[in-house]
């Protein structure tokens, strides 16, 4: 669960967790455009130095590295899928140009997965539901957005319970072809998911019995 | 036979959940573990089963470490029935549910059907055979869950918190399970804080507290000492307590069976006409 | 309302008072009772069966009722009545009549219910939502619209009732069962309401956290004069504090009374309930003719004290 660990809240004091949510929201979507306007790479990897003096000043440099680490499977995937697309459809060879626009396509992806992890990393779930009500999103969607986090390091736990009761009853989750390892996610996914139907349930009764709508 | 030798577990977020911990559990015994929520009770026992392994030390389960082998090899020998069954409940049937163990290991077809029966006899499950576990009772969910980790006849089991939710009742049936399962001479690890319920079976406890081993002994003798069940968060058994209040009048004070008290009761009372 | 009743006969809006409503009402007006139900018959949707038949039961003002009985036996779901969630949360059909601090669930929504009638579950985790344990208390407070400095007053009041004043900036998840049960408690008593309803709040919970839950209840009982309706299987630890014990059984209400009266018949011992092992005990010496004094203990300090007056006689 190392990549829900780049996004936990960590209760640090420095100038960065104490920014209105909405600036460094707003950061992150600018941020966000220019990583899509801009197809140079210089650019990009400006845009991703840019942000680690933020990542220094939080002190969220250990978390943040991490976040990376789970990020960089997915950029690995993404480089592959791009310098196979651009071999196969341009007659099977390869230009100095579609393996940069390959990186660049990469380096995009870290830059908004960097920059989002320092948001999240630096924005407690209090916080940020705050900043949402005060920027009129309807009172629902705010608080079904603190109630899901609050829950997150719950169902992280729920799931490793699980993980281990099935491995327990002889599943092995490395083993086997790449549809059996699918197929392996059943027996974990379906307790899951019916587990947090029944604490939604919970949730909603406790709910009923002291809210008013 | 488990053997844990100066077992150290640090958990990934650097909180040291086991200290040094060192015991051996013969086959066929009975052992309850006991201690404080936090104490590092089920920590302990996952590495029995090869879940966790250790940070330091070693855990040796008939002589090959836990280090050596995967999970579902040693599950093979080790069932673990984990403390609520939704947890382990994913199939459309309570037959599937039986036979998912049986195939993850690999047993024949005939063979599969033979011990889901055997299971389902033995837990009294025979007419859900087709039923839907999600559609079952908590109770019942919990025999299956038992049912579907005894299916494979693990010659150890181990027990977390099997006691949690259930009346007065399903607590008798299980504790008529354990001696059932001791007749088997299996190797039973309980986890639980249910004093009376280990006053009624009166196995051997290991007492935990931080990440450590502070008594390990006889029923009678460990659920009757108040300093070392305080130490670990725990009360006395409801007997003990009453002879606690009675030991200057000279009643021993290792008592924790209703009958060994009605007994020695009636003794001194008699004597005192 | 009574006496709009004979003017408004149209039938779209005809207000049945019963005599029964009448006079659960009237009682509940002056404080004499806290919850009345009339024949309470109740089936969960798609349910074959009743899951409580016919229940008719007055539990007064200031009185301490423990609910117990063998799994499925309809306790859960008579606490469900008491603060609406049935049938407003569950539908399902509903029949019978039911008055609880003088509102009437089956009209009222759950919420109104919410001012007098505290819930506690029994996952304590689950019934936690918000990130922080003060957050979690103020909840109630801050959707009937009370003023801040008041909430922050009555929130800092019942954390100090259950004496978790020093966690009240933690988040839910990071403390103990235990301690998330005293949350629950908390934010039920911070809306000061005059039922409280436990379903077996201490079945996760080791038995030391059990016991400072019951001592809490009691205390809240006691001092503060609410009503307590406590449905446990731990008949050890609670018997003791309880006024009035009811055994229910497939839906029905089997026995009611004090519980020294309650714990002395052989039906209770039929029925699989878990009587205290003090009460057994002494029940086992009485077989053999010896009789420790004139009524039952409830629990090993009172079975003691009648083995110390015997003991020291001789």
């Amino acid at each position: 669960m190392s990549v829900f660990d780049g996004l936990k809240f960590r209760k640090v004091s420095s100038p960065i967790h104490n920014l209105d949510p909405r600036i460094k929201f707003f950061y992150v979507i600018v941020i966000f455009f220019s990583a899509i306007l801009f197809n140079q790479i210089i650019v990009l990897l400006t845009l991703f130095l840019m942000t680690i003096p933020f990542v220094l000043l939080a002190h969220v440099q250990k978390e943040w590295l991490r976040s990376l680490r789970g990020a960089a499977f997915l950029a690995f995937f993404i480089f592959i899928v791009n310098i196979a697309s651009s071999y196969f459809t341009s007659g099977y060879s390869l230009t100095a140009n579609q393996i940069e626009s390959a990186i660049a396509m990469t380096l995009r992806f870290i830059v908004l997965a960097g920059s989002f992890s320092v948001f999240f990393l630096t924005t407690s779930p209090d916080h940020l539901g705050l900043a949402l009500e005060q920027s009129h999103v309807p009172y629902e969607f705010a608080f079904a957005f603190t109630t899901a986090v609050r829950f997150v390091p719950v169902l992280a736990e729920e799931a490793q319970t699980i993980m281990d009761a099935q491995k327990a009853r002889g599943l092995e989750m490395e083993k086997g072809s790449f549809l059996k390892k699918i197929r392996n996610y059943i027996p974990v996914l379906i307790p899951l998911i019916v587990s947090s139907i029944r604490r939604s349930l919970e949730l909603a009764e406790a709910m009923e019995s002291s809210i008013d709508h | 036979m488990i053997e844990v030798e100066n077992l150290h577990f640090i958990y990934p977020s650097n909180v040291e959940a086991l200290k040094g911990i060192s015991l051996n559990i013969r086959d066929g015994e009975f052992v309850a573990i006991m201690g404080q929520n936090g104490a590092g009770k089920t920590t302990l026992v996952k590495h029995f089963n090869g879940l966790l392994k250790p940070s330091r030390g070693f855990v040796k389960i008939n002589s090959i470490e836990t280090t050596k082998t995967s999970v579902a090899e040693l599950a093979k020998n080790i069932g673990f029935v984990f403390q609520n069954p939704d947890h382990q409940l994913f199939s459309e049937t309570v037959e599937e549910e039986i036979a998912f163990a049986l195939k993850n290991f690999g047993f024949k077809e005939e063979v599969v059907k033979k011990r889901i029966d055997w299971a389902m006899n033995l837990l009294g499950l025979s007419q859900y055979r087709d039923t839907s576990p999600f559609l079952l009772s908590g109770g019942e969910r919990k025999r299956v869950a038992l049912a579907s980790v005894l299916a494979w006849n693990p010659n150890t089991l181990i027990l977390d918190e099997p006691t949690i939710g259930q009346d007065h009742r399903q607590k008798e049936n299980l504790r008529q399970f354990i001696i059932q399962m001791q007749t088997q001479k299996k190797t039973i690890v309980m986890v639980t804080h249910d004093v009376e319920f280990v006053a009624e079976c009166n196995p051997r406890v290991l007492l935990m507290r931080d990440g450590e081993i502070i008594a390990d002994g006889k029923g009678t003798d460990i659920l009757t000492n108040q300093e070392l069940l305080t130490k670990s968060s725990i009360v006395l058994p409801q007997i003990a307590q009453i002879f606690q209040e009675l030991s200057c009048f000279g009643l021993p004070q290792n008592i924790i069976d209703i009958y060994d008290a009605k007994n020695i009761l009636i003794q001194i009372l008699e004597k005192k006409k | 309302m009574l006496s709009n009743n004979k003017k408004n006969f149209n039938k779209s809006n005809l207000i049945i008072i019963t005599s029964f409503k009448k006079d659960a009402l009237l009682k509940q007006a002056r404080n004499m009772s806290i919850i009345e139900t009339k024949d309470l018959t109740y089936t969960y949707p798609g349910g074959k069966f009743p899951s409580i038949k016919n229940i008719s039961m007055e539990i007064r003002k200031g009185e301490f009722v423990l609910i117990t009985g063998p799994s499925g036996c309809g306790k859960t779901t008579l606490c469900r009545c008491f603060n609406g969630l049935i049938p407003n949360f569950y539908q399902g059909e509903i029949k019978g009549e039911i008055i609880v601090t003088g509102l009437n669930p089956l009209k009222k929504q759950t919420h109104e219910m919410a001012k007098n009638v505290g819930l506690v579950f029994q996952n304590p985790e689950n019934q936690l939502f918000a990130l922080s344990v003060e957050k979690d208390v103020a909840f109630g407070l801050e959707n009937i619209g009370m003023r801040r400095e008041e909430i922050r007053q009555r929130v800092d009041w019942a954390l100090k009732q259950v004496e978790i004043y020093d966690l009240r900036e933690r988040s839910p998840h990071e403390i103990s069962g235990g301690q998330q049960q005293r949350v629950a408690i908390a934010s039920v008593l911070a809306m000061q309401p005059k039922l409280i309803v436990l379903d077996e709040p201490t079945s996760f919970l080791d038995p030391l956290s059990a016991e400072k839950i019951f001592s809490i209840i009691y205390e809240m009982n006691k001092k503060l004069g609410i009503t307590v309706v406590l449905v446990e299987h731990r008949l050890d630890l609670t018997a003791k504090y309880a006024s009035r014990i009811i055994i229910m059984d497939q839906g029905k209400i089997c026995l009611d009374g004090k519980p020294r009266k309650i714990l002395n018949t052989q039906e209770t011992r039929l029925l699989g309930v878990g009587i205290p092992k003090a009460t057994l005990l002494y029940q086992e010496l009485l077989e053999d003719k010896i009789a420790l004094s004139n009524e039952i203990p409830l629990c090993s300090e009172e079975l003691a004290n009648f083995l110390k007056e015997q003991l020291k006689a001789k």
